[in-house]
């Protein structure tokens, strides 16, 4: 008995498990402030190779503020996470961007390793060598 | 004296050097220990400034320890954007 609730309980996590990966980038979405997700859908916020976020085109004050004040809480976030790591603020940045480039969605920007704005289409974004 | 018109290979006679023979030789033997050294020094000294400057092989040993990183935190950057959501 005590085995088949185990089964069971393994089965029922791996099942939410898998959903949880599928529904992801949703969440992610879903989790941005309505302002944030327009001006990226726009593309006048893209996702630079270091980590944080740019700006393709002149941003107006309102874009300029809301963006230093995510690239404030990303970097806090990095701080934590590397030193739990044991690596650097800027690797850490450097391999969350390898993921945050790759997650962009059609239409949005992003920063090629020559350093130039790119607009992600359905093809792969073209990311550093150094990417996992 | 002949005329340098017509025989320009000869030079006109000069007084023998006598430094081969006699005192003169053993100076300059005696000067030999001091002059190999310093000879010697200055090829190795030569040798040294021909060595590859060592300045790419330091850039290849840090591509090499961040791609080992990269790979340590690639699933935890992973982690972390899902978890903040609201700054990714």
């Amino acid at each position: 008995m005590a085995f088949k609730i185990t089964r069971k309980t393994v089965s029922a996590l791996v099942l939410s498990l898998g959903m949880l990966s599928l529904s992801a980038p949703v969440l992610a979405q879903a989790g941005r402030d309505p302002a944030y997700s327009a001006a990226r859908a726009a593309g006048q916020v893209g996702e630079q190779t270091d980590g944080y976020l740019g700006f393709p085109v002149p941003p107006g004050p309102q874009t300029r503020a809301m963006v230093d004040d995510l690239n404030i809480k990303r970097k806090n976030v990095y701080a934590q996470k590397a030193q739990a790591k044991g690596s650097t603020i800027q690797e850490y940045a450097f391999v969350t961007a390898c993921k945050l480039i790759a997650d962009t969605v059609p239409g949005e920007k992003y920063q090629a390793p020559g350093g130039g704005w790119q607009t992600r289409t359905a093809e792969p974004p073209q990311r550093d060598s150094h990417c996992p | 004296m002949k005329s340098l018109e017509l025989t320009t290979t000869a030079n006109p006679a000069t007084i023998g050097r006598m430094w081969r023979t006699g005192k003169g030789r053993r100076r300059v033997l005696l000067a030999m220990p001091i002059l190999v050294p310093v000879l010697g020094a200055m090829m190795v000294g030569g040798c040294v400034s021909v060595k590859a400057p060592d300045k790419p092989i330091v850039i290849e040993l840090n591509i090499n320890i961040r791609q080992e990183v990269v790979y340590r935190l690639a699933q935890d950057a992973a982690n972390t954007v899902e978890s903040n959501p609201e700054i990714f």
